[in-house]
Order: C-alpha cells, then sequence, then structure tokens
C-alpha cells in the first residue's frame, strides 16, 4: 500500500508539474506581458528595462525553475488590471466557490444516492420509473437554463429567494461563510441546486445501474440463500460493492464542480472564482487565467489522490497480501 | 420408516414469458431420507437447477411455482410467507453454489459474513458466533482457522473458498442441503476433496443432500440415489448402483454409456442423437421421444407416467408398462 501510495503522489506531482508548464507558457506567451503592463505609449528602452528587470529576457528554463519556485511559495504573480498579487485574489474568492461546491457535492451525492438506491430496489415501481424519466432531463438540461429557470420561477415570479450574490457573510479570519446567516443560506439553495442537479441525476443514475448489476451476482444470491434479511442484503452486501465504482466517478465530478462552477456563478453573480476567471478573461488578466489553471489542476490531482485512498478503505482486495496467508 | 427430509410432490414451475409460459418443471416428485445424498443429474436446462431453487424458495420472477407441494420434516414450505420462508433459509435448509469465487462477498471477512449468518438465525452473542465460526471453518478443513477468520475471500484458494462456502451452509445446522453443482468450478483434484467432505460432514449431521451436477463420476462416488432429469421432469430415479449399471430408460442408460471407463476397453462412447428439446417445443407424448432409440407410436401420444419398476427404482417409459409388453416386443424384434 506504500508503495502504491508514493506512486499516486509521484503521478500527481508529475501532473501538477505539467499543468504549471502550460500555466507558464499561458503566461510568459500569450499576449506580450510587457505590454499588459506598461501601455502602449512607453518608450522602447522603458520595455527592455521592464523586461529585464522582470527577467523576461532570461534563457526559458531558467524562467520556468523561477516560475515554479515562486509558485511553491504561494506567489502566483501579480494582477495586470487590479495591481494586487494573485494569490490574494484567490483567497478571497475561494471561500465562495468551496462553500458552493461542497454543498452541491454533498446534495448531488446524497439525494442520487438515496433515488438511486430506491429505484434499483424498486425498479417496476411507478415512482422509480417517474424518477428515472425526469432524471434524463436532469442529465440534457444545460446548467445555465437550470439557473435561469429557477431564478425566474423562484425570485422572480414567487420572490421567495434573492437572485444573486452571497447575501450577508461572516468572517473567520481569511475565510467567510454564508452559512450562519438567513440571507446566506437562502442565497446558497438555487446555486447549490443549479450546479448539482446534473451530478445528482449522473450518480443517480449510476448508483442505479451498478446496483441492479450487484443485485445479480453470485453472493448476493448467496446471501439470500444464507437466509439473510433484505435489508442487510440491500444495504449491507449490495450497497457496498455498488459503493466503488461510485465513489469514482463522484469523487471526480466533485473535481468538475469546484473547478466548473463558473456557468453558476455567472448565472447567479456569485463572487467565487468561477466568476473572478470569467472577469480575466475578459480583460486579458493572464496571471490570474494562469493561476485558475493551476489551481483547477491541483484540485484535480487532490481528488483523484483521494478517491485512491478510498479504495482501500471499500476494497479490501486492493490493500495486498499484508494481512494473510504466510503469517 | 421416519419421515423424509425432503418431499417434493408433483412440483410445476413456470416461467411466464412474453412468448407464452415455459413450463421449466412439469410434475416431479421425490424424497430425501435423513442423511442421504440424492444426486440429481441431466443435460442443461433439464431443470435440476430450478428444482433446488424451487426447494429454497429463490425462484426469480418472472419464474413462479405453479403447483405441488414441497414438504420439509412433513411441513410444507411451498406456500409460505417471504419473511417466514426467508428464515427457513440458511437456517432448515443450507445451499451451496457452483462458483466458490463469486459466492463470497468480496468485501467482507470470512468472519463477518459467519458471524452475519449465525447470528441471523441463532441467539449467539459476537463472541460465541466468533468461537462457533472458528469450529465451523475447522471442521470444514481450514487449517489454523482462528487466524485464517479474518481474512478476505480473495486470500483464500478456490477449494478453500469452497469449504467456506460449505461452511457457511453448515452454519445454523439445516436438515437439508442443496448442493448446485459443487465442484463444477473446481480444479479435478480438489473436487475429490470437497465431495469427501460434503459426504463426511452430511454423515456426521444427518444432513440430507440434494446433489445437483452433470458429472457422473460425482454421483457415483457420492450419492445414495440418483434422479436423471430431462426436459423439466425426472426420467428416471433409483438407487445409484442399480441406475449407473442397469439404467432402465433409454435416456438413462444413453447418459450411462457415455461415461468413460478406465478398466473397460470401449471403441466408442454411446452417443444420443439431437439434443434435448427447447422447453418452447417440448414433443406431445414422451419429451424423448424424438431421439429415443426405442420409441414405437404410443410414445409420440400418450405421455409416460412414473412406473414402479422395481423397488424403489421409478421409471417413466412406456417400455416398463406392462401392459405394453406385446407392443415392446414387436417393436425391439
Amino acid at each position: 500500500m506504500v508503495a502504491y501510495l508514493i506512486r499516486s503522489v509521484v503521478q500527481a506531482a508529475l501532473v501538477m508539474l505539467a499543468v504549471a508548464f502550460i500555466a507558464f507558457s499561458m503566461f510568459r506567451y500569450v499576449g506580450d506581458p510587457i505590454a499588459s503592463i506598461v501601455g502602449q505609449d512607453a518608450t522602447i528602452r522603458d520595455r527592455q528595462e521592464l523586461a529585464e528587470s522582470l527577467g523576461l529576457n532570461d534563457p526559458f528554463p531558467v524562467q520556468f525553475g523561477r516560475f515554479l519556485a515562486n509558485a511553491l511559495q504561494g506567489d502566483l504573480g501579480i494582477s495586470y488590471r487590479q495591481g494586487r498579487p494573485v494569490v490574494d485574489l484567490l483567497v478571497e474568492r475561494l471561500p465562495a466557490t468551496i462553500e458552493l461546491a461542497l454543498l452541491s457535492a454533498l446534495f448531488a451525492f446524497l439525494i442520487g444516492l438515496a433515488l438511486g438506491v430506491y429505484a434499483a430496489l424498486n425498479r417496476h415501481g411507478v415512482f422509480a420509473n417517474i424518477v428515472m424519466a425526469l432524471s434524463l432531463i436532469g442529465v440534457s438540461l444545460p446548467t445555465f437554463l437550470i439557473g435561469v429557470g429557477l431564478i425566474f420561477l423562484f425570485a422572480v415570479q414567487l420572490r421567495w429567494l434573492p437572485s444573486f450574490g452571497r447575501g450577508e457573510t461572516v468572517a473567520f479570519g481569511w475565510w467567510t461563510t454564508g452559512l450562519l446567516t438567513e440571507s446566506g443560506l437562502k442565497s446558497l439553495i438555487m446555486p447549490v441546486v443549479t450546479l448539482g442537479f446534473y451530478q445528482l441525476t449522473l450518480i443517480m443514475r449510476l448508483v442505479r445501474a451498478e446496483m441492479l448489476e450487484v443485485l445479480r451476482t453470485d453472493y448476493v444470491k448467496f446471501a439470500r440463500a444464507r437466509g439473510l434479511s433484505e435489508r442487510a442484503i440491500n444495504f449491507r452486501h449490495a450497497l457496498r460493492n455498488t459503493m466503488v465504482p461510485v465513489v469514482t466517478i463522484a469523487g471526480l465530478q466533485l473535481g468538475s464542480v469546484i473547478a466548473f462552477a463558473i456557468v453558476t456563478e455567472t448565472v447567479f453573480n456569485w463572487p467565487g472564482l468561477g466568476a473572478l476567471f470569467v472577469k480575466s478573461v475578459e480583460v486579458v488578466d493572464i496571471p490570474v487565467m494562469a493561476a485558475y489553471l493551476m489551481f483547477v489542476g491541483l484540485v484535480f490531482v487532490v481528488v483523484n489522490l483521494v478517491v485512491d485512498l478510498t479504495y482501500f478503505v471499500l476494497d479490501p482486495r486492493l490493500r495486498g497480501t499484508g494481512a494473510v496467508p504466510a503469517r | 420408516m421416519t419421515e423424509p427430509v425432503l418431499s417434493v410432490r408433483d412440483l410445476r414451475v413456470e416461467f411466464v414469458t412474453r412468448r407464452g409460459t415455459l413450463k421449466a418443471i412439469d410434475g416431479v416428485s421425490f424424497d430425501i431420507a435423513r442423511g442421504e445424498v440424492l444426486g440429481v443429474v441431466g443435460e442443461s436446462g433439464a431443470g435440476k437447477s430450478v428444482t433446488g431453487s424451487a426447494v429454497i424458495g429463490l425462484i426469480e420472477p418472472p419464474g413462479r411455482i405453479a403447483g405441488g407441494q414441497i414438504l420439509l420434516s412433513g411441513e410444507r414450505i411451498d406456500n409460505l410467507p417471504a419473511e417466514t420462508m426467508r428464515r427457513v433459509r440458511g437456517k432448515r435448509i443450507g445451499m451451496i453454489f457452483q462458483d466458490p469465487l463469486t459466492s463470497l462477498n468480496p468485501l467482507y471477512t470470512v468472519a463477518e459474513q459467519l458471524i452475519e449468518t449465525i447470528r441471523t438465525h441463532t441467539d449467539l452473542t459476537p463472541k460465541q458466533a466468533r468461537a462457533r465460526a472458528i469450529d465451523l471453518l475447522a471442521e470444514v478443513g481450514i487449517p489454523a482457522p482462528e487466524r485464517r477468520i479474518d481474512s478476505y475471500p480473495h486470500e483464500f484458494s478456490g477449494g478453500m473458498r469452497q469449504r467456506v462456502v460449505i461452511a457457511l451452509a453448515l452454519c445454523a445446522g439445516p436438515e437439508l442441503i442443496i448442493a448446485d453443482e459443487p465442484t463444477t468450478a473446481l480444479d479435478v483434484s480438489v473436487q475429490a476433496q470437497i465431495i469427501t467432505l460434503l459426504k463426511k460432514l452430511c454423515r456426521d449431521h444427518g444432513t440430507a443432500v440434494m446433489l445437483v451436477t452433470h458429472d457422473m463420476g460425482v454421483i457415483a462416488e457420492t450419492a445414495d440415489r440418483v434422479a436423471v432429469m430431462y426436459a423439466g421432469r425426472i426420467a428416471e430415479i433409483g438407487p445409484v448402483r442399480e441406475v449407473v449399471s442397469r439404467a432402465l430408460h433409454p435416456y438413462a442408460s444413453g447418459l450411462m454409456g457415455a461415461i468413460p471407463t478406465l478398466d473397460q476397453d470401449i471403441g466408442r462412447l454411446v452417443q444420443i442423437p439431437g439434443s434435448m428439446p427447447r422447453l418452447t417445443a417440448i414433443p406431445p407424448g414422451c419429451a424423448f421421444n424424438p431421439r429415443c432409440p426405442k420409441v414405437f407410436d404410443r410414445c409420440r401420444v400418450d405421455r409416460p407416467e412414473p412406473i414402479e419398476h422395481r423397488p424403489a427404482h421409478r421409471v417413466a417409459c412406456h417400455l416398463y408398462d406392462p401392459a405394453e409388453r406385446p407392443a415392446v416386443l414387436e417393436a425391439l424384434s
């Protein structure tokens, strides 16, 4: 297991290196950093001095090395437009996105799991079939449409929920949360549902398919023949075996929920990383875009690592021979 | 004579499909006494496994028991409510499946699965259940059971896993064990060990066994009596020696003739022409008539009922109907 862990971490590091390389290439070669900083009326001499002082004339590997060293120390450069360190901007926006994404993932996972199990156990039930049919809509409807539809219904027509922003937030050091105020909670509902809806239907359909598969296996038949209760068979034996593939997909989905909250954040004017990214694209703020790319890469790598480790908890066959034969 | 452990009377099992109702089992009757091993043989699709599933109440929809009775120690169990039947399964009837590699849940240790089963059917505390589980593993011949018990199924070999499966089936001291091709998935060398073990355990505990297989060698070594099934019916049932060496039914004798032996030099094994009919196209009369070498007119219209030809040896064939002597003699001449 230790070997496996080391291999996973090394792989993760390599992926991050590749992501950093792409981010750096973007940083350095998309557009002209000098032009972005100094404006059009600077002299050629000014430009050359700036290029020299920023180290832009150094050979490529030296620049990349410097970029990496800085990134590892948490220095991702300075935003062209806002003139502030990129890291500060990210940290400021991070809590909004993390809160939204985690709640969405939780919402999608719990409800998706419950509905999936229900649909698998009551395969011919009326409600299960209705849920399955509705889930098709969830899989095929674009996120922004769901968001706009929800805003129209609950904010414009019914006036129950706010249509944009986080509401009031409470700060704990650098972290801000909307979970502790009424307006903050209300503001979360629609974005969470919008962001999580697709994942919910996906997880539900996956759980149902996997569970039906598992219910057909020999060990479930054998569990029946042993006289175990339906409850034990369905939840202890079938569900746990269903979880192995489901956790993989759900984990990867968590990554994409955090990384691609962009659309939802735009629709609800949510002050998160996605909105920051969209703005920086509009104004060609390359350092912010590069930093966002690194952040997304990091999220995926970390989530993948965690998913890999979850396998060990769920599936003893992967734990290697440590436990038994020749002890 | 004491009451048989299992008594199946005129059992019929149907599968309702879009193309009509298929009769998978059509009027099967047999008994198994305490400590007796009944071998059930036949080709694939003859209804052996379905009979086993019917007895333990695990026929999956769209299949259903359409008629007849199943009695366990004189008590009807085919019409019990689902929850009551669940308590019979595992406690009074144990079942062993074909493939030990897939019969055990890969995510739980052997201890967890054994203790779970024991505690479902008894009032033992977790500690007592664990002690019993270790005893069971020792009994089925797993070395160092107190250490091995906390292993996962994948840490055992196929033969060892089948021993664990047997231990699971024996957990609550059942009256009857249904073994559905218990050795088919195992190495030949391991097969003999498992069969010997099964036989010994049943002799020790007085457990009746219904041994479903298509391995005649296993039957000849293990069973006390054998039932030969064909197209959902029992063609012949009798003491294993009589059936193996002097089979009455043309199908059964064909089947026995197809067993290769080491001590006799036979040029060619007997071969039965054709194949078993599909359940959708069972011919009228005797289901075997299109393939039967001794077929005569009545076989094509009239379905034979079991006849007690010798004591405890029944055969469903018109050849053995005393009223048919002249016709039979004519057909054979």
